[in-house]
């Protein structure tokens, strides 16, 4: 199983050119023996949270408390929360695996997941953080007619939310397997209804405070990690690669650019996806409304940028480490002590069979420990902003316009809960499917739907309703159709044979993305209606607050 | 408050400001975009540069080069975060102050 797992990864990354969604994906994976100082620890984790959500709860009265924790989260804070969002254990696990595997292309693979931040900084987080006050539909419908932007953006989100939600619960059930020992059943149960925990009773501060325990802990146990390798090589990264060259199968190769890029199209649509993809996000836009003001949504994306930067950085030594410390001591990492059979619960278990040789069983217990609770993270942020996307986009603003703040908050809880249903509905209905691509199209779809419209609703002052609505649909529907013609839907999910799949490319986002921004151009143009011409005439006005931040919402008292 | 929006809005000052603002954020979005497909494009189309040694041993030119990419993105977005926290926002408050006078 196990060597048939890195090859047959490494052989998908190869295969698809720049299959960057590998890195998300755990696949399938062997139940280990029960590891109970994980368990204990996970348990130690989930108390405190418990706690912490708890005291959230008490402060969890209005609809702004839940969807924003009243916005008073500091920079500081929000950039750990952000980047807690962002770390998931895919990206933990996967690159570092990545880099066992191949060496360098882990680390090109995880630049790309980077380089969506700059972009929000220099062109999102203020405009948001003026003009928005609970999701990012609050900014673009800004002058736009309510209830077709708003039914646009929570589709859209929604979209986006379940893709990136069950690759987050299959991944859970695979690594509750090879992490705890135990049943993948028992991972969708405990994730489903521990985030439930955070998310209904403590809103946005439990789930912030949620993030921010586990950025802490994960950058601090991925710190811990790095700085034993290097401390072994008295920290000289040089004598590292050395010695990884030395041992390594593939020698000097894991020092150079292998197969993760073949085909430049592929390459610059992945890049486009990942690059603006980032900034259409429901989850992670959601997050530039819990601070008071424009300063601090700078400050949370640069804070955001660094941890994120410094964890790929991690990454790739912790990588490298794996290499030094697992290979030489195939007795205690490999299946039946031997090379050839691959890493005891595969290749993605680098980082953990690491944290042994370094730290002791307690220490591995911690990581696994750090790594499961990372997923529960990453699941309660989604699903906080899939029932801000229900009960404030849809319920709020459309079904039930004028409706009263404790309605609104009792709407985003029953939200809450069908959504948790549904979570773990789809991550038992998904168990045995292949979910390599589900990351990826989420960010294709977001790069395609939400950051066009909210771009161009922004800073184009004739873009109207008709226009982003339209342009908006036509990149989500393209984003989706096209990834399911590309090779890892059509042929390593639908099972067509080998070389039917009839868009060559493993990403969607050149086209869509460019399709998407089109059709808002070409849509608003022709739009001649009434309607258009009020929504131009507003730009101003929008653009004043949107600039210089006067009218914006304030974060509420506490 | 609407004669302190018109004010502003009629301000050349602010415009000239805005217009400034985001010359500059475009400007360090297309630095950044471009740090990193310059970096994706020597990965697709000239694999042995980044696969030289920078000196006697093993580390090849990709190592700091990719690391690079790390390090310059998030040194960008300080620079731009620090410019704007700082220099933008005080002339932003100064075009409202004189607005509200």
């Amino acid at each position: 199983m196990s060597i048939k797992h890195i090859l047959s990864a490494v052989a998908a990354l190869a295969l698809a050119g720049g299959a960057y969604a590998a890195g998300a994906d755990l696949g399938q994976a062997q139940k280990q023996a029960t590891n109970w100082t994980a368990i204990v620890m996970f348990g130690l984790f989930v108390g405190f949270t418990l706690y912490i959500t708890k005291l959230a709860a008490a402060r969890t009265k209005s609809a702004a408390d839940f969807y924003t924790g009243g916005g008073g989260i500091t920079g500081f804070q929000n950039g750990l929360a952000i980047a807690g969002d962002y770390m998931s254990a895919a990206s933990f696990l996967g690159i570092s695996g990545l880099v066992f595997a191949n060496g360098f292309d882990g680390l090109i693979f995880s630049i790309g997941w980077l380089v969506g931040w700059p972009v929000i900084t220099f062109l999102m987080a203020e405009r948001l953080r003026n003009l928005g006050k609970f999701t990012f539909a609050d900014v673009a419908s800004y002058r736009f007619s309510q209830t077709p932007v708003r039914v646009f953006a929570a589709s859209a989100s929604l979209v986006i939310v379940a893709f990136y939600m069950i690759a987050q619960m299959v991944g859970a059930g695979q690594l509750i397997k090879i992490l705890f020992g135990l049943e993948y059943l028992y991972a969708e149960i405990l994730v489903g209804c521990i985030m439930l925990a955070y998310v209904l009773f403590g809103g946005m501060t439990a789930t912030t405070w949620v993030q921010i325990i586990k950025a802490v802990m994960l950058l601090g146990g991925a710190t811990f990690m790095a700085v034993a390798v290097l401390l072994q090589f008295g920290f000289s990264p040089e004598a590292l690669f050395a010695k990884a060259v030395e041992v390594h199968s593939k020698k000097d190769a894991i020092m150079a650019p292998g197969a993760l890029i073949k085909d430049p199209i592929s390459a610059i649509s992945v890049g486009m996806a990942l690059m603006f993809g980032t900034a259409g996000l429901p989850h992670i836009l959601m997050r530039f409304f819990t601070v008071p003001n424009a300063k601090e949504a700078r400050k949370s994306v640069a804070w955001a940028t660094t941890w994120i930067g410094y964890f790929y950085i991690l990454t790739f030594i912790i990588g490298f480490g794996a290499i030094t410390n697992l290979i030489q001591n195939p007795g205690d990492f490999y299946v039946g002590g031997e090379l050839a059979k691959g890493l005891k619960g595969g290749g993605n278990m680098a980082a953990v069979h690491l944290s042994k040789a370094v730290g002791g069983d307690l220490f591995l217990g911690f990581i696994s420990a750090v790594a499961f609770a990372t997923i529960l993270a990453v699941v309660a942020g989604l699903t906080l902003s899939g029932a801000s996307a229900v009960s404030h986009d849809l319920y709020a603003s459309v079904f039930n316009k004028g409706c009263s703040s404790e309605q609104e908050l009792r709407v985003s809880k029953i939200a809450t809960l069908a959504l948790g249903a549904l979570a773990i509905v789809l991550g038992i209905m998904f168990e045995k499917e292949n979910v390599a691509y589900m990351v990826m199209l989420a960010f294709t779809i977001a790069c395609s739907s939400n950051f066009p419209v909210l771009f161009m609703s922004v800073l184009w002052k004739n873009c109207t309703t008709r226009g982003a609505v339209v342009g908006g649909f036509v990149g989500l529907i393209l984003a989706a159709v096209l990834t399911i013609g590309s090779a890892s839907v059509w042929e390593a999910v639908l099972h067509n044979p080998k070389g039917s799949a009839w868009f060559p490319y493993n990403s969607a986002a050149i086209f869509s993305m460019t399709a998407a921004f089109f059709t808002i151009w070409l849509v608003s143009i022709l739009d001649n209606s009434e309607q258009a011409k009020k929504e131009r005439a507003l730009y101003p006005s929008q653009q004043l607050r949107s600039e210089t931040g006067l009218g914006a919402a304030a974060a509420s008292a506490h | 408050m609407q004669d302190v929006l018109d004010r502003i809005t009629k301000n050349p000052k602010f415009h000239e400001f805005i217009a400034m603002r985001n010359r500059y954020s475009i400007i360090m979005a297309i630095i950044s975009a471009a740090a990193y497909y310059g970096f994706i494009l020597l990965v697709a189309f000239d694999k042995e540069l980044l696969a030289q040694k920078t000196g006697a041993g093993v580390t090849t030119l990709g190592v700091p080069l990719g690391v690079g990419v790390i390090v310059f993105t998030i040194v960008l977005t300080w620079v731009y975060v620090r410019r704007a926290n700082t220099e933008f926002d005080a002339t932003n408050e100064a075009i409202i102050k004189e607005a509200q006078k």
